[in-house]
């Protein structure tokens, strides 16, 4: 049976009709559900076999990108995301959708006991604060921030997957070329040691390399972001939960390709999205 | 400074200090005169107010306002920082702060209810060179030119005080009604009259105005009211209404103009008397052309082709010039708004965005701009970012423009914004019934751009950013989404029964023109309004965006609540439709308004004017000092013959022309846009095999249709020629804009075209001369194309009265925009060169004579149709249009997409440069190059085998056995990419000459 895929429709998402289509091609049931039909429970998570959050600019970004959608998802909706990724479900967020779940601290290592709410997500250095003191001391592990370049930019780019335990990257061997559009996606560890930890763990799902596989080293425009360690994508410590910066959904089809009129063709991006649904049809 | 106890600001700062948009700030202001900076950081600043304990500010602070990661925050003190220079930067009351209000909603939805409002804002740090402090006028001088625009911001040396968004409003709507005298004016008090009020209206509008409320028995016979006096200044705007485009026009020509290119399609000026441009030229041609694809011409929101059996595509290209001049991020910002609005209007699905842009050369000397006149490139750098926002954040690809630099445009940006939308076919409906209700979706009211109708019909002066203050206004993208989600469901469900958006003029021109054939009666009251204290003539006129009207019967509007609320849209309900024949509105079931449809509509008197036309532009664009020297580098190329032929010259020009900013490299812009979402962009804007080189057109292949079947948009604009003949220009562009679109793949039996002037002072004889002839040209070029108007709009007044008392005008500008039809998108063509031993080819008759613009071979429709046929055959493997720069340029830039070499040979030297219509290059593999001829050797001279593509990367352009141009790929490809400013160029600026 085909599993059933849950397209997230907040106000502002913008590449849901596309993120559909790849699903469909890609062999499942897609439907675009509006959060509010899940907010008065019109629709339920609990029918749907797979989870997307696809790009666009829900609440405007105001307050940096994705940072609204992550509080709806973790004050209204908490204990249905926890149930979703806590069941080993395949999860994926797409650009704004990427940002959500790091802003939502569901990525990269969600605690599913401390997302109730999100005050317990992070915690205080100190709790006396005067006027001068700056706030910080927070714990959080990783953001989406501003492009190096320091504004939005649209190119395509080369991924290469590289965790075997992500159910969405696992066993892709050949790249996949497919465009950014984003204006906040350089992926940031709050040190060294969280970079050491995803790399032990292999959740470095997706990273940007050279259009022939090679290593970007940070060289732009390859890497198009700043992205530490050319981190594209990564995934929870489980593997069911991916987040990407870049647009797969959006090279599905030959025609999409930049050169195809050069008669270039493959790296589509279709490859992600049958992994997981293959996956989610063997739950 | 906080003297409000209750009054807390975050200040928010990049962990990274110096990054790449505090660096782009430092350049920024050294290019505006302002040397002494050395170093800027830019912080955020949010204001919130409430009893909030420090727990809650801590909260605020670590769970919504800062970003731990990437950011640094600290509640502000009265000695925040020690010794530095500070400029704060908040927005003035009034103006719209859409994250203001997600903060209030988030920090509830947090659970901390005491935050009452809250604002934001910027600061500044401030660092002048070798530690020196900047003086106190650098750091006004700072703010006023770059940080702060003084139309939407203040700012201050120091600590800022927030406006709150409703701090300053009275408690309620101010239900106020003026009564305008007018029955007993002279003609003077009437022209102080519509003066006084920036009505726009001249005195036989005014009369007639007057008249209609004397008129007892049309049972009037009483004074108007402000809301009537309003209503009718702005439905009788050049904006809204084309009075010089309908005008009758009686013209004289002090010289021969030119013939129609083809005698059989002479246009039908007769008696030296035009009754009416859009008629007599635009209309007409429309008519004749008579084509069975066309499905709605200058009627509808939109113009409307069909696309296959089951869809059809409209498209719409709006301007919003003054806006853009005064507030530029505003200004295109609500411009995009406004034209994906228009696609709304038509019941369409928005899929595409283009933007062509015009503005001032970006090295002007700040101190040298008249005075309320914002630099070049602040206008460029906002306007450009405002595209940006409202584009990428709906969800609409930005595909297709142009840039253009001219002095003209200094103090008068150009801002051509288009949508193209796609609907199913026989889905728009567009009559309403009595009783249907009136229904408003969207935003709410605000006193956003009042009188903006009239004010984009006036010629602006140094207190127009002053006085239209108010009038400026942010766009709200993510609402517009929601209109989208909303209205192409109710299209499907037929829940209504007329649509039409509130551009200028707001409600009133809305709800006036969908009740034109019936009557309407709305409660004002019933609006909702963003703030308190409006005047029922201001919620009537209002131009806040992001809002459309609905006709829709009683029984269809719980369904279309329904959908509202699951897309978070707000519906108001306020009136219904009627037979009456009348508008009228009530304040609070008192009249304010009542008005009868004849007199709203037909009553305007047309407009008499007097052209005279000349093909010495020149003349007049002296005396207005905008004669433009910025394409000499071009126009210099006609006298190439006279020049030593030296190769070094040849070489460097070519150099010099792909440099130029006209030429040169738009992709930092480009990129800024997203041209992907949707997933249908099948030919970019940049093309080739580093995705680098400027595509002829752009190719979509949309979401949800069957079939290989797609669009072609394209587009010509060439203000340089329209300085010297309007006529030609006209038919050039028209061309520019057909052979960029055949060059991709489009069939050019199945192209529409849009027409949008931009013009100065129509009450000026030779200004309107011009605007005659370039009118005529648009006829006869669609005539010769077969190729009808489906949509257009003229921007008239687009002159700045300095402070120095000179008016500045722009150069005659005409912006044609085509959409076609590409039956198989797998079959498009880029202009990329391919393979080496691939040959070359001139297709197209190459024409010159001594105008200045060049004239358009009667071959050339046969030309287009003949290579769509060797297109569709699949004999072509390249193929790029000759415009700007002529042929070596297009030569150069096939290079570049292919990073290929051209070895090829050319009859003349003036064909090197030489512009001109109706030609292209094309690359044909050898195996085809006898069924390509074959394709193109029954029209005389219209091929011609220039020579080969080599795999050696380096362009060679003989002529008579002599060298000419010689260059390596590398050297065009950084000569091309020379200006840009983006991140990835930033290191490595070589100066042209270096290259040689």
């Amino acid at each position: 049976m085909k599993p059933r895929a849950l397209i997230l429709h907040a106000t502002g998402t913008n590449r849901d009709h596309e993120a559909a289509l790849a699903f469909e091609r890609a062999g499942a049931l897609p439907e675009i559900v509006p959060l509010h039909q899940l907010r008065v429970g019109a629709k339920q998570w609990r029918d749907y076999q797979m989870l997307v959050l696809p790009g666009g600019f829900a609440y405007a970004d105001a307050l940096g990108a994705g940072k609204l959608l992550a509080l709806d998802l973790t004050i209204y909706f908490a204990d249905a995301v926890n149930e979703f990724v806590g069941s080993g479900k395949p999860v994926i967020g797409i650009c704004n959708g990427f940002q959500a779940l790091v802003k939502a601290g569901i990525l990269p290592s969600h605690q599913s006991s401390v997302i109730s709410h999100p005050s317990s997500v992070i915690s205080y250095q100190s709790s006396v604060i005067s006027n001068q003191s700056p706030v910080s001391g927070l714990q959080s592990r990783a953001t989406l921030t501003f492009n190096a370049s320091g504004h939005f930019e649209c190119r395509w780019i080369t991924l290469k997957a590289e965790s075997q335990k992500c159910i969405w990257t696992r066993g892709l061997t050949e790249l996949i070329y497919c465009p950014v559009a984003h204006g906040e996606g350089n992926f940031q560890l709050a040190d060294d040691a969280q970079l050491a930890t995803l790399r032990a763990d292999d959740q470095i799902a997706l990273r940007y390399v050279l259009h022939d596989g090679g290593g970007a080293n940070g060289a732009y425009p390859f890497n198009p972001n700043g992205s530490v360690d050319d981190i594209a994508g990564v995934c929870n410590p489980r593997g069911n939960v991916l987040g990407l910066m870049p647009h797969p959904e959006d090279h599905i089809f030959v025609y999409q390709h930049p050169r195809h009129t050069r008669g270039e063709c493959g790296k589509l991006g279709l490859r992600l999205f049958q992994n997981g649904v293959q996956y989610a049809s063997q739950m | 400074m906080m003297h409000h106890a209750n009054i807390h600001c975050l200040i928010v700062s990049p962990r990274r200090a110096d990054n790449a948009r505090t660096r782009a700030l430092v350049a920024d202001a050294h290019a505006l005169g302002i040397h002494a900076l050395a170093q800027i950081e830019q912080h955020a600043l949010y204001f919130v107010q409430g009893a909030l304990s420090e727990n809650d500010l801590q909260r605020l602070a670590a769970e919504l306002l800062t970003d731990p990661v990437a950011e640094l925050a600290r509640w502000r003190t009265r000695d925040a920082q020690h010794g530095a220079q500070l400029i704060q930067v908040a927005l003035r009351p009034g103006v719209t702060d859409p994250v203001a209000h997600e903060i209030v909603r988030a920090a509830h939805a947090l659970g901390i209810t005491n935050v009452e409002q809250a604002a934001t804002g910027q600061q500044y740090v401030v660092r002048g060179k070798h530690n020196q402090p900047l003086s106190d006028h650098e750091l006004h001088t700072l703010a006023r030119r770059l940080l702060a625009n003084d139309v939407i911001q203040h700012y201050a040396l120091g600590e800022i005080e927030p406006t709150f968004p409703q701090a300053d409003a009275s408690a309620h709507a101010s239900g106020i009604v003026e009564t305008i005298p007018i029955t007993e004016l002279s003609d003077g008090e009437l022209l102080q009259l519509s003066a006084e009020r920036r009505a726009a209206l001249d005195l036989n509008e005014m009369r007639a105005v007057q008249n209609y409320f004397r008129s007892a028995k049309q049972s009037v016979g009483r004074e108007p009211t402000d809301v009537e006096f309003e209503m009718l200044a702005q439905t009788w705007s050049e904006h809204c209404v084309h009075k010089t485009f309908k005008a009758k026009i009686s013209h004289q020509s002090s010289v021969n103009s030119h013939q129609s290119s083809v005698s059989s399609l002479q246009s039908p000026v007769s008696g030296g008397v035009v009754d009416g441009i859009l008629k007599t030229f635009l209309r007409a041609a429309t008519e004749k052309i008579n084509a069975p694809w066309v499905r709605s011409a200058f009627v509808d929101n939109a113009g409307i082709i069909d696309f296959d059996d089951e869809f059809e595509i409209s498209f719409k290209v709006e301007t919003h010039n003054h806006p853009s001049a005064i507030e530029p991020f505003g200004g295109a910002n609500t411009g995009v708004g406004g034209v994906i609005r228009d696609v709304l209007g038509v019941s369409a699905k928005p899929i595409a965005a283009t933007d062509v842009l015009c503005f001032g050369p970006q090295d002007v000397d700040a101190e040298k701009l008249p005075e309320g006149v914002l630099h070049p490139r602040v206008i460029r750098s906002g306007v450009v970012a405002g595209v940006q926002d409202y584009g990428n954040k709906i969800g609409i690809p930005t595909v297709s423009g142009a840039i253009y630099y001219d002095e003209g445009y200094t103090a008068n940006p150009l801002v051509f914004c288009g949508c193209v939308g796609i609907a199913p076919k026989n889905k728009h409906p567009r009559t309403p019934q009595a009783n249907d209700h009136i229904i408003v979706l969207g935003g709410r009211t605000g006193r956003d751009g009042l009188r903006g109708a009239t004010f984009s019909s006036m010629t602006m002066d140094a207190q127009t950013g002053e006085v239209a203050g108010a009038s400026v206004q942010i766009g709200d993208p993510i609402t517009e989404k929601g209109l989208i989600e909303v209205i192409t469901r109710a299209r499907d469900a037929n829940l209504y029964h007329a649509i039409t958006d509130c551009g200028a003029g707001g409600l009133s021109s809305a709800v006036g023109e969908m009740a034109r054939e019936t009557g309407a009666a709305v409660e004002l009251k019933k609006v909702r309004l963003k703030y308190p204290g409006l005047a029922p003539w201001e919620i009537w006129l209002s131009e806040a965006q992001e809002r459309m009207v609905l006709a829709v019967p009683l029984e269809n509007i719980t369904a279309l609540q329904n959908l509202c609320e699951t897309y978070e849209v707000e519906l108001t309900d306020i009136g219904a439709f009627n037979d009456s024949g009348h508008v009228i509105v009530n304040y609070d079931g008192r009249a304010v308004l009542d008005l009868r449809n004849d007199f709203l509509h037909d009553g305007i008197p047309q407009r008499e004017l007097k052209a005279v036309i000349s093909n010495q532009l020149s003349v007049i664009s002296n005396q207005l000092s905008v004669i433009s020297n910025q394409l000499s580098v071009i126009s210099n190329q006609l006298s190439v013959k006279q020049r030593e032929a030296r190769n070094e010259n040849f070489n460097q020009r070519l150099l010099e022309l792909l440099a130029h900013p006209n030429i040169a490299s738009k992709a930092d812009v480009i990129r800024i846009y997203d041209h992907e979402v949707q997933g249908g962009t099948v030919v970019k804007p940049l093309t080739g095999v580093m995705n680098d080189a400027p595509s002829d057109a752009v190719v979509l292949k949309p979401i949800g249709t069957r079939g290989t079947r797609g669009i072609v948009l394209s587009c010509g604009l060439n203000p340089e020629y329209g300085k010297h003949d309007a006529y030609r220009m006209a038919l050039s562009v028209i061309d520019e804009a057909m052979r960029n679109a055949v060059a991709v793949g489009a069939d050019p039996t199945r192209i529409a075209l849009l027409d949008n002037f931009c013009w100065g002072d129509p009450k000026r004889p030779e200004t309107l001369g011009a605007l005659v002839e370039a009118a005529r040209g648009c006829h006869d070029g669609a005539r010769l194309f077969g190729a009808p108007f489906i949509s257009g709009k003229d921007s008239l007044n687009n002159e700045y009265l300095g402070a120095d008392g000179q008016r500045h005008a722009i150069p005659p500008t005409l912006l044609i925009s085509a959409i076609g039809i590409i039956d198989d998108v797998n079959q498009a063509v880029t202009m990329d060169l391919k393979q080496g031993g691939n040959m070359i080819y001139r297709v197209g008759v190459w024409q010159r004579d001594d105008s200045f613009a060049p004239p358009l071979s009667q071959e050339t429709p046969r030309v287009y149709r003949a290579l769509h046929q060797a297109i569709r055959a699949g004999r072509v493997r390249a193929c790029h249009d000759l415009s700007e720069g002529g042929l070596a340029v297009a030569a150069a830039e096939m290079c570049i997409g292919g990073r290929l070499g051209m070895a090829i040979e050319i009859a003349t030297t003036e064909m090197l440069f030489g512009e001109t219509n109706g030609c292209l290059l094309a690359e044909v593999a050898p195996n085809d190059c006898e069924a390509f001829e074959h394709h193109l050797e029954e029209i005389a001279h219209a091929c011609q085998r220039l020579g080969v593509v080599t795999t050696n990367p380096r362009l060679e352009i003989r002529c008579d056995a002599n060298r000419f141009i010689s260059l390596a790929v590398e050297h065009l490809v950084t000569a091309w990419n020379s200006n840009l400013q983006s991140f990835d160029h930033a290191q490595d600026k070589s100066p042209v000459s270096d290259l040689l």
